[in-house]
């Protein structure tokens, strides 16, 4: 019997296509040519996995795809993975992403490059199904123990979940750092317009042998042995790794800070939002304007590193800030940390998987900046 | 007969494996882990795996396995070995993958994930050190710990009224379907450490057959966790332990295959 379904990888590559932010997630690493995806179900991101084992990648690209018994196997197992010195992902939602923090901080202590979708649902607790930015502090303060980092990069459209799986692995691999996609169950479920990234081949053995010597890939005659361990009882040895992290901390706030202006040329004011509420303060922007009120937007598209020198340049500029976020006011801590000249900067969030409309922030941006004077 | 003539290659009957390094071990006197250290790198060298071998470390006593035994190696998480090998295993099919589990490991705080890899046939071995006790972290109550015994943690012995019942999961292992090979071994007499090797081995082919999971159990002493001497730890372990953990074979696919 032959399928009737024509897988979407068969057709033609850079064709504009229409699915979910979590489907685009999928396909976009069936064409990195990652090795291997482990993962646990749990809404709103279940399409990943199911997508992935709908598109059968094992038959097509060799790429391993299991359903692991809870959260804490599948980040375990990409912890392994990675120690060969695969291209290996998970994905999961919040309450998930919790129990995956022991694991996020052994791949960050083993400088092992790997890549974490977490699209976030309110919390705390089981909290609910529907969209958050809760996780801010989790994902970029550490969340797991010890002085670590992940490079966190956080979409705004479906466009922008296909492409961070490349960058992630990319930037990942480059410095040696566990990289995060912390979308929003927003750009998780919706669909829009999205040209998926040309298939890569997988990386052969000779390949992953020469860009990680450090693999755990069998000990050849050729060289030493390889073990990938988190464990030094040597003090002074185990502060030598933790500054080794943080050298590759510094440059990776070098060389890796991504932002994306909008209209900030002229603004008197300024939104600082990431994620799919950046759109929504887009349009509320556009707005505003109508009625003579010049905001800008800045939005982070790394979470960490955090665009500290070009809000510090703009709180020159702009008369004050709000930062909009779905949560009780996370990322309104480090915008606070950036400012170079003291204006006010609020905070306008949504909480309990509530999206605010365009309306709706520009009354609050009226209650903050405008009617009080 | 000079001495010469003696000591040659061909009358050697026992020495140290290539493949164990010269680093002073951390275990303690009368350990069995010194000795299942020993027979795993025999059997990588008789098998000729050493380039193909990937060994999981565990957290415990043998957390440091890798400094002993000349392959490579990852350091899993406490009780995430079985995950981290099903991981190196299917991404790469051509190595040998192997835990080496105590009992807290994979009988505590690791059950979901031992017993979750071994259901799929995850074509891995586990090792697993029973010594009923925690050794590293100094002397408390593992799930294996049998009634009765005093641990730091059970100072007057195990209650299973407060405590539970010693958990027999190399007998829950073998109810697996997944599971191609279990056997309860030991290394206390020369016998037993012929034997637990050859079991071993048995293991480690297995797992480049694609048999399934297999799992190794070695009844093991902990002198220093039991506060007895390694003499009478190995009595301690044949009158005790034996009776709860029966050495043998409990599931071997292989002899109907070879029937």
């Amino acid at each position: 019997m032959t399928s009737e379904k024509k897988s979407i990888n068969d057709s033609m590559e850079d064709e504009v296509r229409l699915m979910k932010g979590n489907e685009a997630i999928a396909h976009a690493a069936i064409r990195y040519g990652v090795d291997g995806y482990f993962g646990y179900p749990i809404t709103p991101q279940s399409e990943i996995l199911e997508t992935l084992e709908a598109e059968m990648p094992w038959e097509t690209t060799g790429m391993v795809v299991l359903q692991a018994e809870s959260e804490v196997a599948a980040i375990n197992m990409v912890y392994g993975g990675a120690a060969t010195g695969k291209a290996v992902m998970t994905s999961s939602s919040s309450p998930g992403v919790s129990l995956m923090q022991e694991g996020f901080s052994y791949i960050a202590a083993g400088e092992l490059p790997a890549l974490v979708v977490n699209v976030m649902r309110g919390g705390p607790g089981l909290g609910t199904i529907h969209p958050s930015q809760a996780d801010y502090f989790q994902s970029v303060k550490g969340g797991g123990h010890g002085d670590y980092h992940f490079i966190v990069l956080a979409p705004a459209s479906v466009q922008e979940m296909a492409d961070f799986v490349g960058l992630g692995f990319d930037l990942a691999f480059k410095y040696r750092t566990p990289a995060l996609i912390l979308a929003d169950g927003i750009v998780g479920q919706m669909m829009e317009k999205v040209v998926l990234p040309p298939f890569r081949p997988r990386r052969t053995e000779e390949e992953i042998r020469r860009q990680c010597p450090w693999a755990v890939t069998g000990k050849t005659a050729d060289r030493k042995q390889n073990v990938m361990t988190t464990l030094e009882l040597d003090s002074y040895k185990m502060e030598e790794n933790n500054e080794r992290y943080q050298r590759t901390y510094k440059e990776i706030c070098r060389n890796e800070v991504r932002y994306q202006e909008y209209m900030t040329e002229d603004a008197e004011y300024l939104f600082v939002a990431f994620g799919s509420i950046a759109r929504i303060c887009q349009k509320c922007i556009e707005n505003a304007r109508e009625q003579g009120i010049k905001i800008g937007l800045l939005r982070p598209i790394t979470l960490w590193p955090f665009a500290y020198d070009r809000l510090g340049e703009l709180s020159k500029q702009v008369k004050g800030m709000l930062v909009v976020e779905l949560n009780a006011g996370q990322m309104i801590e480090d915008v606070r940390l950036s400012l170079k000249r003291d204006i006010p900067v609020r905070h306008f969030g949504r909480m309990g998987g509530i999206v605010p409309n365009p309306s709706e922030v520009l009354e609050a941006f009226k209650r903050e900046f405008i009617q009080e004077k | 007969m000079k001495l010469a003539d003696i000591r040659r290659p061909e009358n050697i009957v026992s020495c140290k494996p290539r493949l164990m390094n010269d680093k002073n071990m951390h275990y303690c006197p009368g350990c069995s882990h010194g000795v299942v250290h020993k027979i795993i790198s025999e059997v990588i060298e008789d098998l000729g795996m050493e380039d193909i071998a990937i060994g999981i470390a565990p957290v415990g006593c043998a957390v440091f396995a890798y400094n002993y035994i000349d392959i490579d190696w990852i350091e899993a998480a406490h009780g995430r070995a079985p995950a981290v090998a099903t991981a190196a295993k299917r991404l790469n099919p051509d190595k040998m993958v192997f835990t080496y589990q105590g009992d807290g490991d994979m009988a505590a705080i690791g059950t979901s994930e031992t017993l979750h890899a071994a259901n799929r046939g995850e074509n891995i071995a586990m090792i697993f050190i029973n010594n009923g006790i925690y050794g590293m972290t100094g002397g408390q109550m593992a799930p294996t710990t049998l009634e009765g015994m005093k641990t730091s943690t059970t100072p007057y012995g195990r209650r299973v009224d407060l405590n539970g019942h010693p958990l027999n999961i190399t007998a829950l292992m073998a109810q697996l379907p997944g599971t191609c090979y279990v056997t309860r071994q030991s290394v206390h007499t020369p016998a037993a450490v012929r034997k637990a090797k050859s079991a071993i081995a048995k293991a480690f082919k297995n797992s480049m057959e694609g048999r399934g999971t297999s799992l190794v159990e070695i009844v093991s002493t902990c002198s220093s966790g039991w506060k007895m001497s390694p003499d009478a730890s190995n009595k301690w372990m044949e009158q005790n332990m034996f009776p709860a953990y029966p050495p043998g074979d409990i599931k071997d696919v292989t002899l109907n295959e070879e029937k």
